[in-house]
């Protein structure tokens, strides 16, 4: 067993995600059985295989310092939520 | 006290926001004082879809600044995602570098204690800024404003080498002043360009184990950040000594009520699950693009300081003042270039100028007295057209009508009176008008010279050249 | 596409006649495929089509309509990538493919439905519920790209765009009996483009013939300065004629040809793959010893990018938000959790997990070592060949009401798809034949990076010889 429940709970508050009764055990066995497959890797040889980060050879990529006009602002709060003078605003984090 | 038996071990972080025209990410401006959300783009809000493009000139000022503290100067570049939640992290993680930062492996030699001390820098990498999260006091909510998220920062991370609160100052005092002459970030703690956390334990001497360490945060100016250290070194001793032990933590600085406090919120532990920024390719940077910016660099401050002990025979505090930032270098040194007493004009600028530019707070730039200025002022004194003491009041007027010295001492009138003749009239009536001084000056009572000399100023309106007066006022009494 | 231009040439119709007669059919038809349907813009830009087509009688895209997935951000247009946290957002901005279509002047008709976040191989995750095949209703047209690959092959669109992370426009493609193109990994721009896995992501065409796929990838393709991972591949077009298959040399992998695969798939593509040597190409055998690994990796790498990149969806900024919460972390979660189906929350669970500290080295860092392995399987391989042939997929479209509910057997069958996303090498699915229900099945095409000439002209060879990619629902 890969992932206990404390595991699976762990992760889901990292990640933000409150799961439903049910959605524990079904994703702890989802994630288990998923890990499980992934063992196939350990058959690789990977000593000294350079890891890809990138399936490109570009190097480089910059723009140069010149100023390019914002948004104006209606456009940039257009989706937002809730607004009050010009900040977005949020719920505070509560101790 | 205690405090001798043990010792402190400090290492700095140091976040700098870069003087570049625009963000790291893309092509907003890094203008502040703005108002909110009116400095943004999708790719600094995090809009679905958006993606980085890196801003050349952040990598310039980051090989500025390895070079300057002797850095190794990274090859392949990487940037790396840092993921955690925050409402004023746009992304849900910031940019930044982990393996592969830009610098590792320099130095700042500071001068502790009448010797240089080494401080090493661990690294040196790029990253962008959040925005603005700023709470209600009143309600349950809080305000976001992301204009300056995505400005770009150098974090410069040093190896615990600080050994005490006055070493720690004069490293943030040094760095500030790199980083001002590099032109890559004006060093403001309070307007929060420069900001600085720190990490700081205590260990008894000779003991071989470090002690506990604590993460210190929220100290806005040089003057918190010592007087932090001092509270927080004080706070371990204390616990130690008591039998306790301390607790690895982050506290918060509170400047109102001088202590350090533990950060309430419950904040996890963090797991910012690094991995490669797949969405930046690597930034190779090579010995071509090096040489390009090592060539343009300016002198650097110990390299001004000697140069002006040398050119100019200038004691060193002298040369430290007068390098302090570059803009007051280039101030003696266009002074300097009209007037040929280099010493002089330091003397000026170190008590009159200095003082003045404080009280204006305008700032060097914005400073009212011109180098051109200050050197015709003191022409004026060596030639004689006005006395030394005279020159404060010319320099006021100066600073408050931005009139030139020659025009200010035309306009009034000041023009020392050095004629002979025209001395010894007024010396004469004043010995007229006080024989009994006169006699008592004859029976011996050489003190009395001193009045009979303020006399004269006095009919003068202080414009007779004390010197000439001395001699005059001697010979005639004689 | 192409029919659409020539019968605007040859004023068989306008533009307008043609936009409202398959706005009429969009709005009949009920296979599900459209998310929003942009009726009134479309009809605007009809109208301006009608009239700037006496002067652009060359241009293959003024006027034709294009329906585009809907992860791909339209300026003033919803896009909602299939997801309820983004149900009501509304981009100030056109993703870079969106502009470079527009100014062909090329129609946006509509969006498309997808897996939510891509995240899926049969478009049933979506919040406006599942696409149907237009060749089976009660089958799912594939995944993500099912909406798009529905429209085009039930003709209420001159063709589409897509996005391909794993396979996503290839094998709804296969299953909806049309071509779809991922190209070569960098060569069209992601910017706008709604990230799942910025490392394998690509948008690209969906249409019903190789010729329509490469006007409409050459309209998108190059250099874009606001794409870190842009190429510039300088002028570049690709020719629009069929390949001269004759000395080229075609590998087949026997690893695409091993269990699981469906009998009727595997007799359809092997008939593919005559077809090319009879059509003048040499067929030889290569090894691609890692393919195997494929599924593990991508599902490592793709999962880890995926759970950054859709961190950004909080409530604060745009999207959901759920109301009334006690504080930020209760906000947070009630709006991810309900926001997002459980695809997606799986795949966040398990990229979280891979990148979490402790498992980076035995997951994350491993996974992207064995992908540097792949990518160099791939390079000796086209040492042997010019192009690389196989199925898309091991099946056809698999019913509505089948959906296997494991989801490890559903990312198995993502074998063949998923290396062109991990090494980034441009592949193509064309529709080879059907199997004994009439479902559509799909041969895929492969070649190195930035060889679309040699995929496109190949695809085209073979339809013009076949005629498979005629055959309509």
């Amino acid at each position: 067993m890969k992932i206990s429940k404390e595991q699976v709970l762990h992760i889901a508050r990292l990640a933000r995600l409150r799961l439903e009764d049910g959605e524990q055990e079904r994703f702890q066995e989802d994630l288990n059985s998923i890990l499980d497959y992934m063992d196939l890797l350990n058959e690789v040889h990977t000593d000294n295989v350079r890891v890809a980060v990138h399936t490109l050879d570009i190097n480089n990529a910059m723009r140069n310092d010149g100023v390019v006009a914002s948004q104006d602002r209606v456009l940039a709060l257009k989706n937002a939520p809730e607004t009050k003078n010009g900040n977005i605003v949020v719920p505070k984090i509560l101790d | 006290m205690s405090k001798e038996i043990y010792d402190v071990v400090i290492g700095l972080e140091v976040h700098a926001q870069l003087l570049t025209s625009t963000k790291i990410f893309c092509g907003c401006s890094t203008d502040t004082g703005l108002e909110p959300n009116t400095n943004t783009c999708p790719v600094c809000m995090g809009m679905p879809g958006v993606l980085p493009v890196l801003n050349k000139r952040v990598v310039d000022c980051g090989i500025k600044l390895g070079h300057a503290t002797n850095c190794r100067i990274t090859e392949d570049n990487i940037f790396a995602r840092k993921n955690y939640f925050y409402p004023d992290l746009p992304k849900g993680y910031q940019i930044t570098q982990f393996d592969e930062p830009i610098c590792t492996d320099g130095y700042i030699d500071i001068d502790g204690k009448g010797h240089a001390k080494r401080i090493r820098i661990n690294r040196i990498h790029m990253e962008e800024d959040a925005g603005k999260n700023i709470h209600d006091v009143d309600a349950p909510y809080s305000y976001v404003d992301y204009n300056r998220a995505g400005v770009p920062l150098l974090e410069i991370v040093t190896e615990p080498d600080i050994s005490s609160t006055d070493e720690a100052v004069a490293y943030l005092k040094d760095l500030r002043q790199l980083m001002q002459y590099l032109n890559i970030c004006d060093g403001n703690m309070e307007q929060g360009s420069l900001r600085c956390d720190a990490n700081v334990s205590v260990m008894k001497k000779g003991a071989e184990v470090y002690g506990t360490r604590t993460e210190l945060k929220n100290m806005n100016s040089f003057r918190n950040v010592q007087k932090a250290l001092e509270f927080e070194i004080e706070r371990h001793i204390g616990l130690i000594e008591s039998g306790g032990h301390v607790v690895q933590e982050t506290r918060l600085w509170n400047a109102s009520s001088n202590q350090t406090f533990a950060m309430r919120s419950k904040e996890e532990s963090h797991d910012y699950r690094y991995f490669p920024e797949p969405d930046l390719v690597p930034i190779v940077i090579d010995e071509s693009w090096i040489a390009e910016i090592v060539q343009k660099l300016p002198e650097l401050p110990r390299e001004k300081r000697q140069r002006f002990m040398q050119q100019y025979s200038l004691p060193s505090y002298d040369a430290d003042v007068l390098t302090q930032t570059t803009g007051l270098a280039d101030y003696f040194e266009q002074c300097a270039g009209l007037y040929d007493r280099p010493k002089e004009i330091s003397n000026w600028i170190m008590t009159e100028v200095l003082r003045a530019v404080k009280d204006e707070q305008t700032g060097l730039k914005d400073f009212k007295v011109t180098p051109g200025m200050l050197a015709g002022m003191l022409v004026l004194i060596r030639k004689g057209t006005i006395s030394g003491k005279m020159a404060k009041d010319i320099f006021e007027e100066m600073l408050s009508t931005g009139k030139g010295p020659e025009e200010i001492v035309k306009d009034k009138g000041l023009a020392q009176i050095s004629g002979e003749e025209e001395l010894k009239d007024v010396v004469a009536c004043v010995l007229e008008e006080h024989p009994a001084e006169v006699n008592k000056y004859r029976q011996g009572k050489t003190q009395v010279m001193g009045f009979l000399v303020g006399q004269v100023m006095k009919a003068t309106k202080g414009r007779a050249n004390p010197k000439l007066l001395n001699e005059i006022v001697k010979e005639m009494l004689s | 596409m192409f029919d659409t231009a020539r019968r605007y040439r040859y004023e068989e119709i306008t533009p307008s006649k043609e936009i409202h007669g398959l706005i009429e059919r969009i709005r009949k038809d009920s296979h599900n495929a459209f998310i929003t349907v942009n009726a009134d813009e479309a009809f605007e830009d009809a109208l301006k089509a009608d009239r700037e087509l006496d002067d652009e009688k060359e241009n293959a895209l003024l006027g034709v309509a294009l329906a585009i997935k809907d992860n791909i951000c339209t300026k003033e247009l919803k896009t909602t990538c299939a997801s309820r946290i983004l149900s009501n957002f509304v981009p100030s901005y056109d993703a870079t493919v969106i502009e470079r279509l527009r100014k062909n002047g090329a129609i946006i008709i509509g969006k498309t439905n997808l897996d939510e976040f891509a995240m899926g191989s049969a478009t049933t995750s979506s919040f406006v519920g599942p696409s149907k095949n237009p060749w089976d209703t009660a089958r799912t047209p594939g995944g993500s790209s099912g909406g798009s690959a529905a429209a085009v092959a039930a003709g209420l669109c001159a063709g589409a765009l897509g996005s391909d992370t794993g396979g996503s426009i290839r094998q709804p493609a296969s299953f909806c009996g049309i071509t779809g193109l991922k190209p070569t990994y960098g060569t069209v721009s992601r910017y706008g483009l709604v990230a799942f896995a910025s490392s394998m992501d690509q948008i690209g065409p969906m249409t019903r013939s190789a010729r329509d796929a490469a006007v409409l990838y050459d309209a998108i393709k190059g250099y874009d300065p606001r794409d870190s991972t842009s190429i510039d591949m300088g002028y570049n077009p690709i020719s629009l004629d069929p390949l001269d298959m004759r000395g080229l040399r075609v590998g087949v992998p026997d690893v695409f040809f091993a269990d699981g695969l469906a009998a009727d798939v595997h007799k359809a593509v092997d008939s593919g793959i005559s077809t090319l040597n009879e059509l003048g190409a040499e067929i030889v055998p290569v090894d691609l010893p890692h393919i195997r690994y494929g599924v593990a990796v991508y599902y490592i790498i793709a999962t880890a990018e995926a759970s950054s990149n859709l961190a950004r969806y909080d409530g604060v900024r745009y999207g959901m938000r759920v109301a009334e919460t006690e504080d930020l972390m209760d906000m947070y979660m009630a709006t991810r959790s309900k926001g997002f189906n459980t695809e997606v929350k799986r795949r966040i669970m398990l990229g979280t997990y891979v990148l979490s500290a402790g498992y980076y080295d035995a997951y994350y860092k491993k996974a992207s070592q064995v992908r540097t392995l792949i990518m160099q399987d791939f390079n000796r391989a086209f040492e042997k060949c010019d192009i690389i042939a196989g199925p898309t997929t091991p099946v056809t479209a698999f019913g509505l009401d089948d959906m296997i509910d494991d989801p490890l057997s559903i990312y198995l069958l993502d074998i063949y798809t998923i290396p062109a996303n991990l090494t980034g090498l441009p592949a193509i699915s064309v529709p080879c034949g059907f199997d004994r229900d009439g479902l559509p099945v799909g041969m895929q095409l492969m070649a190195p990076a930035l060889r679309e000439d040699s995929l496109l002209g190949t695809a085209m060879a073979f339809q013009e010889y076949t005629g498979f990619h005629e055959a309509t629902p």
